[in-house]
Protein backbone atom coordinates (compact mmCIF):
# COMPACT_ATOMS: atom_id res chain seq x y z
CA UNK A 1 0.00 0.00 0.00
CA UNK A 2 2.81 2.27 0.97
CA UNK A 3 4.29 1.28 -2.36
CA UNK A 4 1.24 1.96 -4.47
CA UNK A 5 0.47 5.36 -2.95
CA UNK A 6 4.05 6.55 -3.18
CA UNK A 7 4.75 5.21 -6.62
CA UNK A 8 1.45 6.62 -7.89
CA UNK A 9 2.37 10.03 -6.54
CA UNK A 10 5.81 9.79 -8.14
CA UNK A 11 4.32 8.62 -11.40
CA UNK A 12 1.77 11.44 -11.39
CA UNK A 13 4.47 14.03 -10.85
CA UNK A 14 6.57 12.52 -13.60
CA UNK A 15 3.68 12.41 -16.06
CA UNK A 16 2.78 16.01 -15.31
CA UNK A 17 6.33 17.08 -16.03
CA UNK A 18 6.44 15.14 -19.28
CA UNK A 19 3.08 16.56 -20.35
CA UNK A 20 4.21 20.11 -19.62
CA UNK A 21 7.40 19.70 -21.61
CA UNK A 22 5.64 18.06 -24.53
CA UNK A 23 2.98 20.78 -24.48
CA UNK A 24 5.67 23.45 -24.64
CA UNK A 25 7.24 21.68 -27.61
CA UNK A 26 3.87 21.30 -29.30
CA UNK A 27 3.03 24.98 -28.84
CA UNK A 28 6.27 25.91 -30.53
CA UNK A 29 5.31 23.63 -33.40
CA UNK A 30 1.80 25.11 -33.62
CA UNK A 31 3.22 28.55 -34.24
CA UNK A 32 4.50 27.23 -37.53
CA UNK A 33 1.39 27.84 -39.62
CA UNK A 34 2.08 27.34 -43.31
CA UNK A 35 3.40 30.56 -44.71
CA UNK A 36 1.41 32.06 -47.54
CA UNK A 37 4.39 34.15 -48.61
CA UNK A 38 6.05 33.32 -51.86
CA UNK A 39 8.97 31.01 -51.30
CA UNK A 40 11.07 32.32 -54.13
CA UNK A 41 14.00 34.33 -52.92
CA UNK A 42 13.67 38.07 -53.08
CA UNK A 43 16.16 39.83 -55.37
CA UNK A 44 19.39 40.52 -53.52
CA UNK A 45 19.23 44.26 -54.07
CA UNK A 46 15.71 44.51 -52.66
CA UNK A 47 16.46 42.39 -49.61
CA UNK A 48 19.58 44.39 -48.94
CA UNK A 49 17.61 47.62 -49.14
CA UNK A 50 14.70 46.47 -46.99
CA UNK A 51 15.35 46.24 -43.28
CA UNK A 52 15.09 42.59 -42.26
CA UNK A 53 13.12 41.88 -39.13
CA UNK A 54 12.31 38.53 -37.59
CA UNK A 55 13.51 35.20 -36.32
CA UNK A 56 15.45 32.93 -38.65
CA UNK A 57 15.70 29.19 -37.95
CA UNK A 58 18.65 27.43 -39.55
CA UNK A 59 18.91 23.63 -39.64
CA UNK A 60 22.57 22.82 -40.20
CA UNK A 61 24.80 19.72 -40.31
CA UNK A 62 26.60 18.96 -37.05
CA UNK A 63 30.01 19.62 -38.62
CA UNK A 64 28.97 23.25 -39.19
CA UNK A 65 28.29 23.90 -35.49
CA UNK A 66 31.23 26.16 -34.62
CA UNK A 67 31.44 27.93 -37.99
CA UNK A 68 27.71 28.65 -38.22
CA UNK A 69 27.56 30.08 -34.72
CA UNK A 70 30.09 32.68 -35.89
CA UNK A 71 28.33 33.20 -39.22
CA UNK A 72 25.03 33.64 -37.35
CA UNK A 73 26.54 36.21 -34.99
CA UNK A 74 28.02 38.17 -37.92
CA UNK A 75 24.70 38.03 -39.78
CA UNK A 76 22.88 39.33 -36.70
CA UNK A 77 25.42 42.14 -36.41
CA UNK A 78 24.76 43.12 -40.03
CA UNK A 79 20.97 42.88 -39.54
CA UNK A 80 20.03 44.21 -36.11
CA UNK A 81 16.38 43.15 -36.46
CA UNK A 82 17.21 39.51 -37.06
CA UNK A 83 17.52 36.76 -34.49
CA UNK A 84 19.14 33.53 -35.71
CA UNK A 85 18.50 30.19 -34.00
CA UNK A 86 20.22 26.97 -35.00
CA UNK A 87 19.40 23.30 -34.88
CA UNK A 88 22.50 21.18 -35.43
CA UNK A 89 22.25 17.44 -36.14
CA UNK A 90 23.28 14.81 -38.68
CA UNK A 91 22.14 15.67 -42.21
CA UNK A 92 19.69 12.77 -42.66
CA UNK A 93 18.08 13.54 -39.30
CA UNK A 94 17.65 17.19 -40.28
CA UNK A 95 16.04 16.17 -43.56
CA UNK A 96 13.67 13.83 -41.71
CA UNK A 97 12.79 16.57 -39.23
CA UNK A 98 11.92 19.01 -42.03
CA UNK A 99 9.98 16.25 -43.79
CA UNK A 100 7.91 15.76 -40.64
CA UNK A 101 7.15 19.47 -40.46
CA UNK A 102 9.80 20.93 -38.17
CA UNK A 103 9.91 24.73 -38.51
CA UNK A 104 13.05 25.57 -40.50
CA UNK A 105 13.87 28.44 -42.84
CA UNK A 106 17.31 27.37 -44.06
CA UNK A 107 18.60 23.85 -44.60
CA UNK A 108 22.41 23.44 -44.77
CA UNK A 109 23.64 19.84 -45.17
CA UNK A 110 26.94 18.01 -45.45
CA UNK A 111 26.27 16.19 -48.70
CA UNK A 112 24.39 16.62 -51.98
CA UNK A 113 22.74 13.21 -51.62
CA UNK A 114 20.57 14.31 -48.71
CA UNK A 115 19.86 17.69 -50.34
CA UNK A 116 18.79 15.96 -53.56
CA UNK A 117 16.43 13.79 -51.50
CA UNK A 118 15.05 16.96 -49.87
CA UNK A 119 14.59 18.56 -53.29
CA UNK A 120 12.88 15.43 -54.65
CA UNK A 121 10.34 15.69 -51.86
CA UNK A 122 9.97 19.43 -52.48
CA UNK A 123 11.15 20.20 -48.94
CA UNK A 124 13.42 22.94 -50.26
CA UNK A 125 12.29 25.70 -52.53
CA UNK A 126 14.94 25.83 -55.21
CA UNK A 127 18.17 24.38 -56.51
CA UNK A 128 20.78 24.44 -53.76
CA UNK A 129 24.01 26.39 -53.72
CA UNK A 130 27.34 24.97 -52.58
CA UNK A 131 28.80 27.21 -49.91
CA UNK A 132 31.73 25.20 -48.50
CA UNK A 133 33.90 22.17 -48.91
CA UNK A 134 35.59 19.95 -46.34
CA UNK A 135 38.07 17.10 -46.15
CA UNK A 136 38.57 14.05 -43.98
CA UNK A 137 41.29 13.47 -41.40
CA UNK A 138 42.04 10.68 -38.94
CA UNK A 139 41.52 11.90 -35.39
CA UNK A 140 43.54 10.21 -32.64
CA UNK A 141 43.90 11.00 -28.94
CA UNK A 142 47.07 13.04 -28.49
CA UNK A 143 48.59 10.23 -26.40
CA UNK A 144 48.00 8.07 -29.51
CA UNK A 145 47.45 4.71 -27.74
CA UNK A 146 46.88 2.98 -31.09
CA UNK A 147 50.25 4.23 -32.41
CA UNK A 148 48.78 5.52 -35.63
CA UNK A 149 50.99 7.57 -37.91
CA UNK A 150 49.40 7.00 -41.32
CA UNK A 151 46.09 5.72 -42.78
CA UNK A 152 47.58 2.26 -43.33
CA UNK A 153 47.76 1.79 -39.54
CA UNK A 154 43.96 1.80 -39.33
CA UNK A 155 44.01 -1.90 -40.22
CA UNK A 156 46.25 -2.84 -37.27
CA UNK A 157 44.77 -5.66 -35.24
CA UNK A 158 43.04 -4.77 -31.96
CA UNK A 159 42.62 -1.11 -32.85
CA UNK A 160 39.47 0.60 -31.56
CA UNK A 161 38.06 2.62 -34.41
CA UNK A 162 34.94 4.77 -34.20
CA UNK A 163 33.13 5.96 -37.31
CA UNK A 164 29.93 7.85 -37.98
CA UNK A 165 27.24 5.39 -38.99
CA UNK A 166 26.49 4.65 -42.63
CA UNK A 167 24.17 7.14 -44.33
CA UNK A 168 25.42 9.99 -42.19
CA UNK A 169 27.51 11.97 -44.73
CA UNK A 170 30.84 11.69 -42.90
CA UNK A 171 30.21 7.97 -42.36
CA UNK A 172 29.70 7.49 -46.08
CA UNK A 173 32.69 9.67 -46.96
CA UNK A 174 34.92 7.71 -44.54
CA UNK A 175 33.93 4.37 -46.07
CA UNK A 176 34.42 5.83 -49.55
CA UNK A 177 37.90 7.02 -48.58
CA UNK A 178 38.79 3.55 -47.22
CA UNK A 179 37.66 2.15 -50.57
CA UNK A 180 39.99 4.60 -52.35
CA UNK A 181 42.87 3.33 -50.21
CA UNK A 182 42.05 -0.31 -50.93
CA UNK A 183 42.27 0.40 -54.66
CA UNK A 184 45.91 1.36 -54.10
CA UNK A 185 48.41 -1.49 -54.15
CA UNK A 186 50.33 -0.28 -51.07
CA UNK A 187 47.26 -0.84 -48.86
CA UNK A 188 46.44 -4.24 -50.30
CA UNK A 189 43.25 -6.11 -51.06
CA UNK A 190 40.74 -6.40 -48.23
CA UNK A 191 42.10 -3.25 -46.54
CA UNK A 192 38.65 -1.68 -46.20
CA UNK A 193 37.20 -4.81 -44.55
CA UNK A 194 40.16 -5.14 -42.21
CA UNK A 195 39.66 -1.53 -41.10
CA UNK A 196 35.89 -1.98 -40.72
CA UNK A 197 36.55 -5.05 -38.54
CA UNK A 198 38.20 -2.65 -36.07
CA UNK A 199 35.06 -0.51 -35.74
CA UNK A 200 33.72 -0.65 -32.17
CA UNK A 201 30.96 1.92 -32.61
CA UNK A 202 28.94 3.57 -35.37
CA UNK A 203 27.99 6.94 -33.93
CA UNK A 204 24.90 8.89 -34.99
CA UNK A 205 26.87 12.02 -35.91
CA UNK A 206 30.39 13.32 -36.36
CA UNK A 207 30.57 15.22 -33.06
CA UNK A 208 29.94 11.97 -31.16
CA UNK A 209 32.92 10.44 -32.99
CA UNK A 210 35.14 13.35 -31.96
CA UNK A 211 33.99 13.03 -28.33
CA UNK A 212 34.83 9.31 -28.19
CA UNK A 213 38.34 10.09 -29.49
CA UNK A 214 38.74 13.07 -27.18
CA UNK A 215 37.84 10.92 -24.17
CA UNK A 216 40.50 8.43 -25.23
CA UNK A 217 37.93 5.62 -25.46
CA UNK A 218 38.61 5.20 -29.17
CA UNK A 219 42.10 4.84 -30.66
CA UNK A 220 41.01 6.61 -33.83
CA UNK A 221 38.06 8.09 -35.70
CA UNK A 222 37.56 9.47 -39.19
CA UNK A 223 36.14 12.99 -39.05
CA UNK A 224 36.20 16.26 -40.98
CA UNK A 225 39.35 18.39 -40.86
CA UNK A 226 37.15 21.17 -39.43
CA UNK A 227 36.15 19.03 -36.44
CA UNK A 228 39.61 19.31 -34.91
CA UNK A 229 38.90 22.81 -33.60
CA UNK A 230 41.08 25.00 -31.42
CA UNK A 231 39.40 23.69 -28.24
CA UNK A 232 40.66 20.20 -29.04
CA UNK A 233 44.29 21.07 -29.61
CA UNK A 234 46.26 19.15 -27.03
CA UNK A 235 43.70 16.36 -26.61
CA UNK A 236 43.10 15.32 -30.22
CA UNK A 237 45.62 15.12 -33.04
CA UNK A 238 44.71 15.10 -36.72
CA UNK A 239 46.55 12.71 -39.02
CA UNK A 240 46.11 13.77 -42.65
CA UNK A 241 44.67 11.53 -45.34
CA UNK A 242 46.56 12.14 -48.61
CA UNK A 243 44.63 13.90 -51.38
CA UNK A 244 44.51 10.87 -53.67
CA UNK A 245 42.51 8.90 -51.09
CA UNK A 246 40.61 11.75 -49.52
CA UNK A 247 37.01 12.63 -50.29
CA UNK A 248 35.90 16.22 -50.76
CA UNK A 249 32.69 16.89 -48.86
CA UNK A 250 30.48 19.55 -50.40
CA UNK A 251 27.98 21.54 -48.34
CA UNK A 252 24.73 22.55 -50.08
CA UNK A 253 22.32 25.14 -48.68
CA UNK A 254 18.77 26.05 -49.66
CA UNK A 255 15.65 27.86 -48.48
CA UNK A 256 13.05 25.51 -46.97
CA UNK A 257 9.75 25.42 -48.93
CA UNK A 258 7.62 26.12 -45.85
CA UNK A 259 9.96 28.81 -44.54
CA UNK A 260 8.24 31.43 -42.41
CA UNK A 261 10.98 33.93 -43.25
CA UNK A 262 11.98 33.22 -46.87
CA UNK A 263 13.44 36.69 -47.34
CA UNK A 264 15.71 36.49 -44.31
CA UNK A 265 16.60 32.94 -45.36
CA UNK A 266 17.67 34.15 -48.81
CA UNK A 267 19.65 36.98 -47.25
CA UNK A 268 21.37 34.51 -44.92
CA UNK A 269 22.41 32.34 -47.86
CA UNK A 270 23.69 35.41 -49.72
CA UNK A 271 25.69 36.34 -46.63
CA UNK A 272 27.08 32.80 -46.42
CA UNK A 273 28.37 33.14 -50.01
CA UNK A 274 29.63 36.71 -49.56
CA UNK A 275 33.29 37.47 -48.91
CA UNK A 276 32.53 38.04 -45.23
CA UNK A 277 30.70 34.71 -44.84
CA UNK A 278 33.34 32.78 -46.77
CA UNK A 279 36.09 34.31 -44.63
CA UNK A 280 34.43 32.99 -41.46
CA UNK A 281 34.07 29.51 -42.96
CA UNK A 282 37.72 29.55 -44.01
CA UNK A 283 38.74 30.57 -40.48
CA UNK A 284 37.10 27.33 -39.34
CA UNK A 285 39.05 25.27 -41.86
CA UNK A 286 36.48 24.92 -44.65
CA UNK A 287 37.56 25.54 -48.21
CA UNK A 288 35.56 28.00 -50.26
CA UNK A 289 32.50 27.54 -52.40
CA UNK A 290 34.37 27.65 -55.69
CA UNK B 1 -8.39 1.00 6.16
CA UNK B 2 -7.74 4.71 6.22
CA UNK B 3 -6.44 4.75 2.66
CA UNK B 4 -9.76 3.31 1.51
CA UNK B 5 -11.69 6.02 3.36
CA UNK B 6 -9.55 8.74 1.83
CA UNK B 7 -10.03 7.44 -1.66
CA UNK B 8 -13.82 7.12 -1.13
CA UNK B 9 -14.00 10.74 0.05
CA UNK B 10 -11.89 11.70 -2.96
CA UNK B 11 -14.31 9.96 -5.28
CA UNK B 12 -17.27 11.79 -3.83
CA UNK B 13 -15.64 15.14 -4.56
CA UNK B 14 -14.81 14.06 -8.08
CA UNK B 15 -18.47 13.32 -8.83
CA UNK B 16 -19.47 16.84 -7.76
CA UNK B 17 -16.84 18.48 -9.94
CA UNK B 18 -17.30 16.13 -12.88
CA UNK B 19 -18.48 18.79 -15.33
CA UNK B 20 -15.39 20.93 -14.72
CA UNK B 21 -12.92 18.05 -14.75
CA UNK B 22 -14.15 16.50 -17.96
CA UNK B 23 -12.59 18.75 -20.62
CA UNK B 24 -9.05 18.98 -19.17
CA UNK B 25 -9.12 15.28 -18.36
CA UNK B 26 -10.16 14.48 -21.92
CA UNK B 27 -7.43 16.78 -23.25
CA UNK B 28 -4.88 15.00 -21.08
CA UNK B 29 -5.96 11.56 -22.27
CA UNK B 30 -5.94 12.69 -25.90
CA UNK B 31 -2.55 14.32 -25.54
CA UNK B 32 -0.99 11.17 -24.09
CA UNK B 33 -2.90 8.75 -26.26
CA UNK B 34 -2.70 10.45 -29.65
CA UNK B 35 1.07 10.08 -30.23
CA UNK B 36 0.84 6.36 -29.46
CA UNK B 37 -2.15 5.98 -31.74
CA UNK B 38 -0.36 7.98 -34.46
CA UNK B 39 2.63 5.63 -34.28
CA UNK B 40 0.38 2.62 -34.69
CA UNK B 41 -1.53 4.32 -37.50
CA UNK B 42 1.62 5.22 -39.43
CA UNK B 43 3.05 1.72 -38.99
CA UNK B 44 -0.24 0.19 -40.08
CA UNK B 45 -0.66 2.50 -43.08
CA UNK B 46 2.56 1.46 -44.77
CA UNK B 47 1.99 -2.16 -43.83
CA UNK B 48 5.73 -2.71 -43.76
CA UNK B 49 5.83 -3.42 -40.02
CA UNK B 50 6.30 -7.17 -40.44
CA UNK B 51 9.00 -6.65 -43.06
CA UNK B 52 10.97 -4.23 -40.85
CA UNK B 53 10.38 -6.29 -37.71
CA UNK B 54 12.09 -9.32 -39.21
CA UNK B 55 15.13 -7.57 -40.69
CA UNK B 56 18.55 -8.51 -39.25
CA UNK B 57 18.97 -4.93 -38.01
CA UNK B 58 15.83 -5.17 -35.87
CA UNK B 59 16.25 -8.81 -34.82
CA UNK B 60 19.79 -8.15 -33.59
CA UNK B 61 18.58 -5.17 -31.58
CA UNK B 62 15.64 -7.15 -30.14
CA UNK B 63 17.85 -10.06 -29.15
CA UNK B 64 20.43 -7.76 -27.55
CA UNK B 65 17.75 -5.82 -25.68
CA UNK B 66 16.20 -9.02 -24.36
CA UNK B 67 19.56 -10.39 -23.18
CA UNK B 68 20.93 -7.20 -21.63
CA UNK B 69 17.72 -6.22 -19.84
CA UNK B 70 17.44 -9.73 -18.38
CA UNK B 71 21.01 -9.58 -17.07
CA UNK B 72 20.30 -6.14 -15.66
CA UNK B 73 17.27 -7.52 -13.83
CA UNK B 74 19.30 -10.41 -12.45
CA UNK B 75 22.02 -8.08 -11.11
CA UNK B 76 19.42 -5.74 -9.64
CA UNK B 77 17.70 -8.62 -7.82
CA UNK B 78 20.90 -10.26 -6.55
CA UNK B 79 22.51 -7.05 -5.30
CA UNK B 80 19.38 -4.99 -4.73
CA UNK B 81 17.34 -7.37 -2.58
CA UNK B 82 19.79 -7.48 0.38
CA UNK B 83 20.30 -3.73 0.07
CA UNK B 84 16.56 -3.04 0.03
CA UNK B 85 16.01 -5.29 3.06
CA UNK B 86 18.88 -3.63 4.91
CA UNK B 87 17.43 -0.18 4.27
CA UNK B 88 13.93 -1.29 5.25
CA UNK B 89 14.87 -2.98 8.52
CA UNK B 90 17.93 -1.32 10.02
CA UNK B 91 18.86 2.16 11.18
CA UNK B 92 22.45 3.23 10.90
CA UNK B 93 24.35 6.50 10.56
CA UNK B 94 24.52 7.78 6.99
CA UNK B 95 21.48 5.79 5.91
CA UNK B 96 19.84 8.88 4.44
CA UNK B 97 22.90 9.31 2.23
CA UNK B 98 22.42 5.85 0.74
CA UNK B 99 18.74 6.64 0.20
CA UNK B 100 19.67 9.77 -1.74
CA UNK B 101 22.31 7.87 -3.69
CA UNK B 102 19.76 5.29 -4.78
CA UNK B 103 17.29 7.97 -5.84
CA UNK B 104 19.89 9.92 -7.84
CA UNK B 105 19.98 7.77 -10.99
CA UNK B 106 16.18 8.04 -11.17
CA UNK B 107 16.23 11.83 -11.40
CA UNK B 108 19.50 12.28 -13.31
CA UNK B 109 19.51 12.52 -17.10
CA UNK B 110 20.80 9.14 -18.34
CA UNK B 111 23.54 10.94 -20.30
CA UNK B 112 24.99 12.00 -16.94
CA UNK B 113 25.01 8.35 -15.94
CA UNK B 114 26.88 7.57 -19.17
CA UNK B 115 29.52 10.20 -18.53
CA UNK B 116 29.85 9.09 -14.88
CA UNK B 117 30.38 5.48 -15.95
CA UNK B 118 32.90 6.59 -18.54
CA UNK B 119 35.03 8.52 -16.05
CA UNK B 120 34.84 5.50 -13.73
CA UNK B 121 35.18 2.49 -16.01
CA UNK B 122 36.39 4.07 -19.24
CA UNK B 123 39.98 3.57 -20.36
CA UNK B 124 41.00 6.74 -18.55
CA UNK B 125 38.55 6.25 -15.69
CA UNK B 126 39.61 5.90 -12.08
CA UNK B 127 38.90 2.15 -12.10
CA UNK B 128 39.06 1.62 -15.85
CA UNK B 129 42.69 2.62 -16.06
CA UNK B 130 43.66 -0.29 -13.79
CA UNK B 131 41.36 -2.65 -15.68
CA UNK B 132 42.87 -1.50 -18.97
CA UNK B 133 46.34 -2.22 -17.63
CA UNK B 134 45.12 -5.70 -16.71
CA UNK B 135 43.83 -6.16 -20.25
CA UNK B 136 40.13 -5.79 -19.40
CA UNK B 137 38.14 -3.52 -21.67
CA UNK B 138 34.59 -2.57 -20.78
CA UNK B 139 33.64 0.41 -22.96
CA UNK B 140 32.04 -0.57 -26.31
CA UNK B 141 31.16 -4.07 -25.07
CA UNK B 142 27.85 -5.75 -24.23
CA UNK B 143 29.02 -5.67 -20.61
CA UNK B 144 29.03 -1.87 -20.85
CA UNK B 145 25.40 -1.98 -22.01
CA UNK B 146 24.42 -4.07 -18.98
CA UNK B 147 26.31 -1.78 -16.60
CA UNK B 148 24.69 1.33 -18.08
CA UNK B 149 21.24 -0.25 -17.79
CA UNK B 150 21.91 -1.46 -14.24
CA UNK B 151 23.03 1.99 -13.10
CA UNK B 152 19.89 3.58 -14.46
CA UNK B 153 17.32 0.84 -13.81
CA UNK B 154 18.35 -0.96 -10.60
CA UNK B 155 17.20 1.92 -8.34
CA UNK B 156 13.61 1.29 -9.50
CA UNK B 157 13.83 -2.26 -8.15
CA UNK B 158 15.60 -1.29 -4.93
CA UNK B 159 13.08 1.50 -4.18
CA UNK B 160 10.07 -0.70 -4.74
CA UNK B 161 11.55 -3.70 -2.93
CA UNK B 162 12.41 -1.50 0.07
CA UNK B 163 8.82 -0.25 0.25
CA UNK B 164 7.66 -3.85 0.04
CA UNK B 165 9.85 -4.96 2.95
CA UNK B 166 8.75 -1.94 4.98
CA UNK B 167 5.11 -2.95 4.55
CA UNK B 168 5.82 -6.34 6.21
CA UNK B 169 5.33 -6.00 9.95
CA UNK B 170 8.62 -6.97 11.65
CA UNK B 171 6.61 -8.68 14.40
CA UNK B 172 5.77 -11.43 11.90
CA UNK B 173 9.48 -12.11 11.53
CA UNK B 174 10.04 -11.99 15.28
CA UNK B 175 7.21 -14.45 15.77
CA UNK B 176 8.85 -16.83 13.31
CA UNK B 177 12.12 -16.48 15.20
CA UNK B 178 10.47 -17.26 18.56
CA UNK B 179 8.96 -20.34 16.96
CA UNK B 180 12.51 -21.49 16.22
CA UNK B 181 12.98 -20.42 12.61
CA UNK B 182 16.41 -19.15 11.67
CA UNK B 183 16.51 -15.52 10.43
CA UNK B 184 17.16 -16.80 6.92
CA UNK B 185 14.22 -19.18 7.08
CA UNK B 186 11.99 -16.47 8.54
CA UNK B 187 13.00 -14.20 5.65
CA UNK B 188 12.36 -16.90 3.08
CA UNK B 189 9.07 -18.20 4.45
CA UNK B 190 7.52 -15.11 6.05
CA UNK B 191 8.97 -11.88 4.70
CA UNK B 192 9.55 -12.90 1.10
CA UNK B 193 5.99 -14.19 0.42
CA UNK B 194 4.48 -11.06 2.00
CA UNK B 195 6.76 -8.66 0.09
CA UNK B 196 6.57 -10.70 -3.10
CA UNK B 197 4.11 -8.49 -5.06
CA UNK B 198 6.35 -5.47 -4.45
CA UNK B 199 9.48 -7.35 -5.49
CA UNK B 200 7.72 -8.47 -8.64
CA UNK B 201 6.49 -4.95 -9.38
CA UNK B 202 9.98 -3.55 -8.79
CA UNK B 203 11.45 -6.17 -11.08
CA UNK B 204 9.04 -5.28 -13.86
CA UNK B 205 9.74 -1.55 -13.47
CA UNK B 206 13.47 -2.21 -13.51
CA UNK B 207 13.23 -4.43 -16.58
CA UNK B 208 11.06 -1.91 -18.45
CA UNK B 209 13.46 0.93 -17.62
CA UNK B 210 16.43 -1.16 -18.75
CA UNK B 211 14.64 -1.93 -22.01
CA UNK B 212 14.18 1.78 -22.77
CA UNK B 213 17.70 2.85 -21.74
CA UNK B 214 19.34 5.06 -24.36
CA UNK B 215 21.44 7.98 -23.12
CA UNK B 216 23.87 6.19 -20.84
CA UNK B 217 24.31 3.32 -23.29
CA UNK B 218 25.07 5.58 -26.26
CA UNK B 219 27.79 7.38 -24.32
CA UNK B 220 29.32 4.47 -22.42
CA UNK B 221 28.83 1.55 -24.81
CA UNK B 222 28.58 3.19 -28.23
CA UNK B 223 26.41 1.77 -30.96
CA UNK B 224 27.32 -1.41 -32.83
CA UNK B 225 24.82 -3.80 -34.36
CA UNK B 226 24.57 -7.08 -32.43
CA UNK B 227 27.04 -5.93 -29.75
CA UNK B 228 25.83 -2.69 -28.17
CA UNK B 229 22.96 -1.51 -30.38
CA UNK B 230 19.84 -2.17 -28.32
CA UNK B 231 16.32 -1.26 -29.50
CA UNK B 232 16.40 2.41 -28.44
CA UNK B 233 19.83 2.86 -30.05
CA UNK B 234 18.58 1.18 -33.20
CA UNK B 235 15.71 3.69 -33.30
CA UNK B 236 18.15 6.59 -33.04
CA UNK B 237 20.39 4.98 -35.65
CA UNK B 238 17.51 4.40 -38.04
CA UNK B 239 16.30 7.97 -37.55
CA UNK B 240 19.75 9.42 -38.10
CA UNK B 241 20.27 7.36 -41.25
CA UNK B 242 17.31 9.17 -42.81
CA UNK B 243 16.69 6.27 -45.20
CA UNK B 244 13.05 6.07 -44.31
CA UNK B 245 11.20 7.29 -41.29
CA UNK B 246 9.15 4.08 -41.46
CA UNK B 247 11.98 1.98 -39.96
CA UNK B 248 12.21 3.96 -36.70
CA UNK B 249 8.41 3.99 -36.59
CA UNK B 250 8.27 0.20 -36.90
CA UNK B 251 10.93 -0.16 -34.18
CA UNK B 252 9.04 2.27 -31.95
CA UNK B 253 5.80 0.33 -32.29
CA UNK B 254 7.56 -2.86 -31.23
CA UNK B 255 9.03 -1.10 -28.19
CA UNK B 256 5.67 0.48 -27.29
CA UNK B 257 4.05 -2.95 -27.38
CA UNK B 258 6.77 -4.42 -25.14
CA UNK B 259 6.52 -1.53 -22.67
CA UNK B 260 2.72 -1.65 -22.64
CA UNK B 261 2.80 -5.39 -21.97
CA UNK B 262 5.10 -4.77 -18.99
CA UNK B 263 2.83 -2.08 -17.59
CA UNK B 264 -0.26 -4.23 -17.92
CA UNK B 265 1.63 -6.95 -16.08
CA UNK B 266 2.60 -4.38 -13.45
CA UNK B 267 -1.05 -3.38 -13.00
CA UNK B 268 -2.07 -6.99 -12.56
CA UNK B 269 0.61 -7.38 -9.90
CA UNK B 270 0.08 -4.11 -8.00
CA UNK B 271 -3.68 -4.47 -8.43
CA UNK B 272 -3.26 -7.47 -6.16
CA UNK B 273 -1.33 -5.32 -3.70
CA UNK B 274 -3.97 -2.60 -3.37
CA UNK B 275 -6.80 -5.15 -3.16
CA UNK B 276 -5.00 -6.71 -0.22
CA UNK B 277 -4.58 -3.28 1.36
CA UNK B 278 -8.27 -2.46 1.07
CA UNK B 279 -9.56 -5.72 2.52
Amino acid sequence: MNLSVRSLRNAAAGLLLVAAMALAAACRGDGDSPSPTSTTAAPTAASAAARLDGELTVFAAASLTAAFKDVGAAFEDANSGVDVTFNFAGSPALRTQVEEGAPADVLALADNKNMQAALDKKLVAQAWRTFARNRLVIAVPSANPGEISAPVDLANGGLKLVLAQEDVPVGNYARESLGNMEADATFGAGFRDRVLANVVSNEPNVKAVVTKVQLGEADAGIVYATDITGDLKGTVTAIPIPDEFNVVATYPVSVVSDAKEPEIAAAFIDFLLSAAGQAILEEHGFTGAE
Amino acid sequence: MSAGAVSRRGRARVVGLGWALGPPALLGVLFLGLPIAALAWRAGRTGALAEHATSAFVLDALRLSAITSTFTLLIAVIVGTPLAYLLARYRFPGKWLIDVLIDLPIVLPPTVAGVALLVTLGRRGIVGEQLDAAGIDIAFTTTAVVLAQTFVAAPFYIRTAKAGFESVDPSHERLAWTLGASPLRAFREVTLPLAWPSLLAGGILCWARALSELGATLIFAGSFQGRTQTMPLAIVGAFESGKSVEVPIALSVILVCAAAAMLVLLRLVTGGVSRDAHV
